[in-house]
């Protein structure tokens, strides 16, 4: 199911989707945050495709999710890493797939806690729809519409590719 | 013959094995002290932000429960319970105003009806906040703030944290603690977690009136003599000496202890030059230890401090999250 | 104790068991007037009143109990006679000592006279009551120990208190010895003791339990030892719970110094590891101790040392425990599950069937001197039967006692008693 989609092409696509949009919105000096973990590698492709020298964020919005209440914390938390001030900066926020919204929201939340940026700009490589919240992804390199037994998965960091499987398998 | 199978480990562990209750570190295996560090370590990189709050406990009540009265300790499970962005209630409860065995149960009951979700418990008995999470609604996570002379847990994982920090690992450490175990709950869960996070060696140093029968059996070596039990050591931690010790005849005096069991520079010489000195606080200068050491290069003691919040952090989110999950049936909570 | 006339009684397929062993083949007894009148065929041919059937069961002399607290007089919250002595039934035995501790404290004629009173309308076995030795047992004043002693009292303790002072304690010997009375001691150092509640060795080093020594026995044993075999006194030691108190009783014993002594039930089948998990209900005075004391208790009991096992029965209400346990009363409710423990012990082959039988009957009724512990015709039909092979639940319905905290709860134990029988009437059999 993998060969459905070819990652340098839509690493491509979302490179040329996330230069337009910067240029659209007059932006020079973009601060690049990954979610973990899938944005994080996608994030580190897009810091190097980008040429910028300032490091890029990593989040970990583990601390921030919805739903503690019904599944509690990940065993496994590591601690975001941000290593410039957010305070009036131009976020580009990257995500491996967007659906529901909640993740963007708990890691806008985060961001917000360590300062008030500028702008915020979302770029997601997969875009299933399906959205619970009013979020929507500024750069997308493609999108799908999956079945309710379909599930869809980025695996990494060396090499990047996209694995769609069913259900329980 | 046996007798009951002991329900330590089952009490404060949920099916999976996650934390629900912190009662002891008895019974908690390597993986899991270390994932209460790891957890304190994201914890500590919270508390660097300029918003120094996650809303990991939004909404959720958390009861101090304190029937022996510490500030300081009380403040530190104040602080990290609002970090986490929960409600906190401090009841300070004067245990020798009521008649003995009533106190408890009775407090208790009234408690239930706050539908709180969290006790941290101080309390003078051993074993009361094991007795406390046997005896509330199921759901509520209990937390251990120090019972008796039975376990200290928060305060030895913010010692295990403060060590890993310095000394990177715990494999081919010798730790030495210092003074009054017999009466120490700090001691005894320190003891417990060098042992479960592999150091290779634990001595104690204190004269046998201090020492616990058996002590060896918590796994440390018994030094008598200060000198000699300070060679070789990479942490040593100096315990608080409480001055009532000199009533029961178990110490004949502050300045004969601090002779021979107190940490000066001359004496600090003798362990490794890379050697950290430790101390669960408050200080008794000149009684444990001499100033020029607490406030010495050597000293980590204020790092104690920082590492306490993280680590109760940690724990706290950690029990709420393992409640949590009794309650969820399996297959749910699928993410987000 | 009722005393209408008994009606005659047969028991079928029974084993005779007693404390010199076991009976080779099943047999009957005849039961008449309160004692025991025939066996086998002679047994079976008569006309009794009653045929019990009681195949599979053993048939033995019934439990004699050197100390039970049967909480009366006192407030009723904990117990009283009527529950106590019930439950006592229902675990086989047929005499229970009644501790001096109740409330007020056994240290007049008057209060052994009402003991006897209630227990005489109550209690479906036989009650003995043990005098305090001291007044208020605060080992300070000598109680009236002949007029004690004429109101009923069979002999004297001073509960779980001892007595501090040796002087005083010297003096009670003395007097004690002066008129032939038999002084149960629980050997206890309060000095030494202290604040504790829990044996001083692995458990309490882990848990940061306040620890009772074990020298604060054997310091304590050593002295009435000495000053027991100074004064001629016939001393008893209640309860002892260390493998070395074993070895100086009977050195003691081996230089003729007359002293005797028991030990409680679940020191044989616990170790200081039930504490392991606060559980409050094994706070018990003296604390389980090491395995290796364990050892040397059944040892002690093996060789006869040690003569006899008592229940040590303190039942409580259910608040008296619920608390960290270092605020919880001490004592278990055991008196009904002596029997089962025992067969425990039995299965496990750390005592022979007989050898717990002995320590239950002929044991502890030796210590008093009591002509009971025998299965022969012509002595008093106090008589246990039971089913080795039955097995009962101990939960809060199926306890007789008030307290409801027995030592094994929830799973089946071995041994059901059919039939215990009282001076020739039966006193409980399942409902």
């Amino acid at each position: 199911m993998t060969a459905l989609l070819n990652m340098d092409t839509l690493l491509d696509d979302l490179e040329a989707g996330l230069r337009r949009q910067l240029h659209e919105r007059g932006i020079d000096n973009p601060a690049l945050i990954g979610i973990r973990t899938g944005g994080v590698w996608l994030a580190d492709v897009l810091h190097k495709r980008l040429g910028l020298n300032e490091p890029f964020g990593e989040l970990d919005i583990s601390f921030y999710r919805d739903d503690f209440s019904r599944i509690g914390l990940n065993p496994r938390v590591q601690p975001s890493h941000l290593p410039f001030e957010t305070e009036g900066r131009d976020i580009v926020l990257v995500d491996d797939v967007v659906m529901s919204g909640r993740t963007i929201r708990a890691a806008m939340n985060e961001i917000f806690d360590y300062g008030r940026p500028a702008s915020i700009l979302l770029v997601a490589l997969i875009d299933l729809g399906a959205r619970e919240l009013p979020i929507h992804p500024d750069v997308v390199a493609k999108e799908l519409s999956l079945e309710a037994h379909q599930r869809v998965k980025l695996q990494g960091p060396e090499p990047l590719s996209v694995e769609l499987r069913e259900a329980g398998q | 013959m046996t007798a009951t199978d002991s329900s330590l480990p089952t009490l404060q562990l949920t099916r999976e094995g996650r934390l629900k209750h912190f009662l002891t570190l008895d019974g908690l295996d390597q993986a899991l002290l270390t994932d209460i560090l790891d957890t304190a370590d994201s914890f500590i990189e919270v508390g660097e932000r300029s918003i120094k709050k996650v809303p990991l406990l939004r909404g959720r009540t958390v009861v101090n429960l304190f029937f022996e009265s510490s500030t300081r300790t009380r403040s530190t499970f104040e602080l990290a319970a609002k970090r986490l962005s929960a409600d906190v209630l401090n009841l300070d409860i004067n245990t020798s105003a009521t008649s003995k065995g009533e106190t408890l149960s009775d407090t208790l009951l009234n408690l239930e009806a706050m539908a709180s979700d969290m006790f941290v418990v101080r309390h003078s008995q051993s074993g009361a906040p094991h007795f406390i999470a046997e005896t509330v609604t199921p759901g509520v996570a209990i937390i251990n703030a120090g019972d008796g002379r039975h376990a200290h847990p928060t305060q030895a994982m913010l010692d295990m944290l403060t060590i890993r920090q310095h000394k990177g690992q715990f494999a081919g450490l010798k730790v030495a603690i210092v003074g009054d175990i017999l009466h120490s709950r700090v001691a005894r869960s320190q003891i417990r977690a060098l042992n479960t996070l592999g150091v290779e060696e634990v001595r104690v140093i204190a004269p046998a009136t201090l020492l616990p029968k058996d002590v060896e059996s918590l796994g440390c070596k018994v030094e008598y003599d200060m000198r000699h039990g300070l060679r070789d050591l990479d942490v040593i931690i100096m315990l608080r000496l409480q001055r009532e010790r000199m009533e029961g005849a178990l110490l004949p005096s502050e300045r004969e202890f601090y002779r021979l069991y107190g940490l000066n520079e001359e004496k600090l010489a003798l362990a490794d030059s890379r050697c950290i000195v430790m101390h669960p606080g408050p200080i008794n200068r000149g009684v444990e230890i001499e100033s020029a050491v607490a406030d010495g290069p050597q000293s980590v003691i204020l790092n104690q401090v920082t590492n306490g919040i993280a680590v109760r952090m940690a724990v706290m989110s950690m029990a709420m999250s393992g409640q949590v999950s009794e309650r969820v049936q399996p297959g749910e909570g699928a993410g987000q | 104790m009722k005393t209408s006339a008994p009606e005659s009684l047969c028991i079928t397929g029974v084993t005779l068991l007693s404390g010199a062993g076991i009976g080779d083949q099943v047999t009957s007894v005849l039961i008449q007037d309160g004692a025991i009148a025939a066996f086998g065929k002679q047994a079976e041919q008569a006309t009794a009143d009653r045929v019990l059937q009681a195949e599979g069961c053993y048939l033995s002399p019934g439990f004699v109990d050197l100390y039970c607290n049967l909480r009366e007089p006192g407030n009723g919250q904990k117990g009283n006679i009527a529950s106590e002595t019930r439950a006592a039934a229902k675990g086989g035995f047929t005499t229970v000592c009644a501790a001096p501790d109740s409330s007020p404290i056994n240290d007049t004629g008057a209060v052994t006279r009402l003991i006897q009173e209630v227990a005489s309308e109550r209690s479906p076995i036989r009650v003995l009551p043990l005098g305090a030795t001291t007044r208020g047992l605060e080992g300070e004043l000598l109680s009236d120990m002949a007029g004690l002693t004429a109101a009923g009292c069979v002999a004297f303790s001073n509960g779980s208190l001892g007595i501090r002072d040796a002087r005083v304690l010297r003096r009670a010997m003395a007097y004690a010895r002066t008129f032939g009375y038999t002084l149960m001691f629980q050997p206890n150092n309060r000095a030494l003791a202290a604040d504790g509640f829990a044996h001083d060795g692995l458990v309490t080093a882990r848990l940061g339990l306040l620890g009772i020594p074990e020298i604060a026995e054997t310091t304590a044993v050593m002295e009435l030892l000495l000053l027991a075999e100074e004064t001629g006194v016939r001393l008893h030691l209640s309860q002892i719970s260390t493998a070395r108190a074993v070895e100086m009783v009977a050195e003691a014993q081996a230089r003729g110094v007359a002293v005797s002594a028991d030990v409680a039930m679940h020191q044989l089948v616990f170790t200081e590891d039930a504490l392991s998990g606060f559980d409050s209900r094994f706070h018990v005075i003296p604390p389980l101790r090491s395995e290796n004391d364990r050892q040397g208790l059944l040892t002690g009991l093996r060789t006869g040392t040690v003569s006899a096992v008592v229940s040590q029965h303190q039942p409580h209400d259910p608040a008296a425990k619920r608390a960290p346990l270092g605020e919880t009363a001490p004592g278990l409710s055991s008196v009904e599950s002596v029997l089962s423990m025992g067969l425990m012990l039995v299965s496990d082959g750390e005592l022979t069937l007989p050898e717990l039988i002995r320590a239950l009957t002929s044991g502890p009724a030796g210590v008093l001197g009591l002509g009971v512990g025998e299965l022969r015709i012509g002595v008093g039909a106090d008589l246990c039967v039971f089913d080795p092979a039955a097995t009962w639940v101990a939960n809060d319905t199926s306890l007789q006692s008030t307290g409801k905290h027995g030592p094994i709860l929830g799973r089946p134990l071995p041994g059901v008693v059919r039939y215990t029988i009282s001076q020739g009437s039966v006193a409980w059999q399942p409902t």
